[in-house]
């Protein structure tokens, strides 16, 4: 079983990069749960054709420890399992707290089974406190992939997730899989993303460009794959489900200062833009 | 027994750099011939080390809060932090309407895990809720401990929204364990919301009888406040209320009548005594009503005070009678006393107040030193403008009162005032170390391993400090009082107090226990050496 954790800044587009590269996988035999890990619960959205109805801390709230897998584990999209953590309303309680709450009753329900190729988490923007940090680790998702673009936000962000990874590879198996861009159409994307990849000492593992049929498929409820399964964006995330199945290349990322970061924003984004 | 600087250096060379430097701050032996001695005191205890210290909720809600007994002390959070304050803290009260006491009862939120993730607000309330309708209390206080400030529950949003529900105060405090460097903190916190939401909420606008007093800072320990009001209200003094041991809601929202405050601990009450003189121009006295010679000293000050005739003489009366009833009592136990030596480390104010007591028993206080005092208890407030604000002291807010314009009374004419302050301590507090002899030893928040090896070193008699040392202190075969609880005894305050003291302390040096108990030192040899061809090396 992999365990693959999806991080990257909020508004990115992780749950749609997620949910697409799983209906890929899945598509190509692979048996998959995803775990939304977002107070808002819409990680698991496109894969059920519809926001999940009860998520684990929901579920936790209203009916106490006593709780059956099959009310909170739901097949979705060519049957992968979706389960959302869940948690409280904006502006109250502790969200990194339901986090570390729900995944440790998916373990003693027993929702890791052998017969799961991947464990998917989908976790919210930046890694603001130990909570969010939980899929990473011990035991949990040994390999990560960070979404971003050619903004200088997403790169900040993507640094300081990294920052966390290289933190918790100190003491675990957690590794950095590829940095995954998810296009913004901005200028000389691919190169910057190549060079802050490298930096890091990862590498950038797909280029999703953008594309408009993404947004008619969300509105729809659905995933590209499924939605348009013969469109040429179906087949850019089965490229980017067989690079992430076929990779090999696991690293402690080498996490950069914000100077160094902006350094390269000049190198490779801005500067050839204003030329 | 004194010991040398070389001495007292070889123990901190233990210490790595930075802590021993640390440390070296907060120890001080005495020496008159310093101009000012600084000590450092209420910093950071260096993580590691173990220090005696509690937290800011246990000086909120365990020292000041708590005794009140007409109110429900509602501790918000897991179910640990109410449990373990559930009546360990042996602060008395006796309520004339027996439905009015809830001191026997803890009432805890009980958090759970779900409570943490989607927030406590709803079940605080819920408890309140039921609080209100099981207990009917005068008035309720909600303690917030560390996790509530953590997942940020709203509890002053909280207490409003009640308050108006059901038409009784209802006190929020927000004194999360992690607030401050100890529970100096939490004291702190707490004097702010009384003074701001309490005190003055009554009607009383006149004091109902003459001699009209507050004692702040005591808590009524083992009886000691039942002790203190039986002198004094035979002397002629009318309490209007004590903070807050055996203390009332009903009665502290009337504090402002007074005509003096006297303050006993002036640690943990001293922001309030301040601001009742700003705000209502009551001066404090600082007065100590532990040891025969402190409450004689004591009664006398409030009879200068008050400048009456019959109340000095009646004063007189009382100490000459009780005087002659108790000194042949604690005579006896002297002899059991005389000629031995204590360690003193207690609290923010027994730390000092216990030494005069010692003395008269024939005990040396040779160390002695507070867990969460401030420099000021240490030096006198003359040091309080030197004091800089640091980054934890900045987290607990100040309150800045104002004269209030209908109550604000001075009590004596400012040139009357300005000589007695010069005759008593009053609005002053000169702090432990004047009181300390030369070559004594002072040290602030002291650690389980500083008190190991002084007492190697200065081999007390007895050990009076709290219950977190006291088992290992033992098992070194020395005897150990218990001066925050006083081990299930008391009262130590006032006439009988001493009485009692007296003979808790000689139970303790003459039980046979510590014949049995061969302390590590009496095994060891006091030098080491061994002998070669050319002698001693």
């Amino acid at each position: 079983m992999r365990q693959i954790a999806i991080y990257g800044k909020g508004g990115i587009g992780k749950s749609t990069t997620t949910q697409n590269t799983v209906a890929a996988l899945s598509d190509a035999g692979n048996k998959i749960m995803v775990v939304g890990c977002d107070p808002k619960a819409d990680s698991t959205r496109l894969l059920l054709h519809g926001l999940c109805q009860k998520t684990v801390l929901d579920t936790l709230r209203d009916e106490g420890d006593d709780i059956d897998l099959e009310e909170i584990l739901k097949p979705g999209f060519q049957g992968t399992m979706c389960v959302e953590s869940g948690g409280p309303e904006p502006g109250v309680g502790c969200a990194g707290r339901g986090i570390i709450t729900s995944i440790n009753l998916l373990e003693s329900l027993g929702a890791y089974t052998d017969d799961l190729d991947f464990v998917f988490y989908d976790v919210l923007g930046d890694v603001v406190c130990g909570g969010f940090a939980m899929p990473i680790r011990e035991g949990k998702a040994e390999e990560i992939y960070i979404v971003a673009s050619g903004e200088l936000m997403a790169l900040y962000a993507a640094n300081n997730i990294a920052k966390g990874i290289y933190k918790y590879a100190q003491t675990g198996k957690v590794r950095l899989g590829g940095i995954i861009c998810n296009s913004r159409m901005v200028a000389n994307e691919l190169e910057l993303l190549k060079a802050f990849a490298e930096e890091l000492g990862s590498q950038l593992i797909y280029f999703v460009p953008r594309d408009n049929l993404v947004q008619r498929a969300e509105i729809n409820k659905k995933t590209v794959i499924d939605f348009e399964p013969e469109s040429n964006q179906a087949q850019e995330y089965r490229n980017l489900a067989h690079n992430i199945q076929e990779n090999k290349m696991f690293v402690i990322p080498k996490p950069m200062t914000q100077d160094r970061l902006e350094e390269l924003m000049m190198q490779h984004g801005f500067l050839d833009a204003i030329a | 027994m004194a010991i040398t600087k070389e001495q007292l250096d070889a123990i901190l060379e233990k210490y790595p750099a930075k802590v021993a430097k640390s440390r070296k701050k907060h120890i001080l032996i005495k020496d008159a011939s310093q101009e000012s001695q600084i000590i450092e005191a209420n910093t950071r205890t260096v993580p590691g080390i173990m220090t005696n210290r509690g937290c800011a909720y246990a000086g909120c809600k365990g020292v000041v809060v708590g005794p009140l007994k007409d109110m429900i002390h509602i501790v918000h959070g897991p179910v640990g932090c109410g449990y373990y304050a559930w009546g360990t803290r042996r602060n008395k009260a006796k309520s004339e309407d027996p439905t009015k006491n809830f001191l026997n009862y803890c009432v805890s939120t009980d958090m759970q895990e779900s409570d943490i993730v989607f927030g406590g607000e709803k079940k605080l309330a819920k408890v309140i809720d039921e609080v209100v309708e099981t207990f009917h209390p005068n008035a309720i206080s909600i303690s917030a401990t560390c996790p509530v400030g953590l997942i940020g529950d709203d509890i002053n949003a909280v207490a409003r929204a009640a308050q108006k529900r059901h038409g009784i105060p209802i006190l929020a405090f927000n004194c999360e364990g992690y607030k401050g460097v100890s529970q100096s903190a939490g004291h702190h916190i707490a004097n702010n919301i009384l003074l701001d939401k309490v005190i003055g909420a009554g009607e009383q606008e006149a004091a109902p009888a003459k001699f009209a007093i507050n004692i702040l800072g005591e808590y009524n320990i083992g009886g000691d406040g039942w002790e203190i009001k039986r002198t004094l209200e035979e002397i002629g003094y009318h309490i209007v209320t004590v903070m807050t041991g055996d203390g009332s809601y009903e009665e502290l929202k009337n504090a402002h009548v007074a005509e003096l405050n006297l303050v006993q601990c002036h640690r943990s009450i001293n922001y309030i005594a301040e601001m009742l003189e700003i705000k209502y121009g009551t001066p404090w006295l600082k007065v100590n009503f532990i040891g025969i010679q402190s409450m004689i000293e004591t009664l006398r000050n409030m009879a200068i005070y008050f400048n009456d005739e019959a109340l000095t003489k009646k004063t007189e009366e009382v100490i000459a009678r009780e005087l002659a009833r108790i000194e042949p009592v604690i005579e006896q136990y002297k002899k059991v006393c005389n000629g031995k030596t204590a360690f003193c480390f207690v609290g923010g104010s027994r730390g000092h107040h216990y030494q005069g007591l010692f003395a008269e028993l024939g005990i040396d206080t040779v160390l002695a030193g507070y867990e969460f005092a401030h420099r000021d208890d240490y030096e006198g407030r003359q040091v309080l403008p030197d004091i800089k604000p640091d980054a934890d002291s900045k987290n607990i807010p100040e309150l800045h009162v104002e004269a209030d314009e209908g109550r604000f009374r001075l009590k004596m004419s400012p040139e009357r005032l300005e000589a007695l302050k010069k005759e008593i301590p009053l609005s002053n507090y000169a702090g432990m170390n004047i009181d300390m002899a030369e070559g004594k030893i002072i040290v602030d928040d002291i650690n389980q391993y500083e008190t190991d090896e002084l007492i190697k070193l200065l081999k007390p008699d007895i050990f009076a400090s709290g219950i977190k040392d006291k088992y290992v202190v033992q098992k070194m075969g020395i005897p150990a009082k218990q001066l925050h609880s006083y081990d299930y005894s008391g009262p130590y305050a006032g006439f009988n107090g001493a009485v009692n003291f007296a003979r808790d302390v000689s139970m303790g040096f003459s039980s046979p226990t510590w014949n049995y108990i061969v302390p590590p030192w009496k095994n060891q040899p006091l030098l080491i050496g061994t002998v070669t061809e050319e002698g001693v090396a």
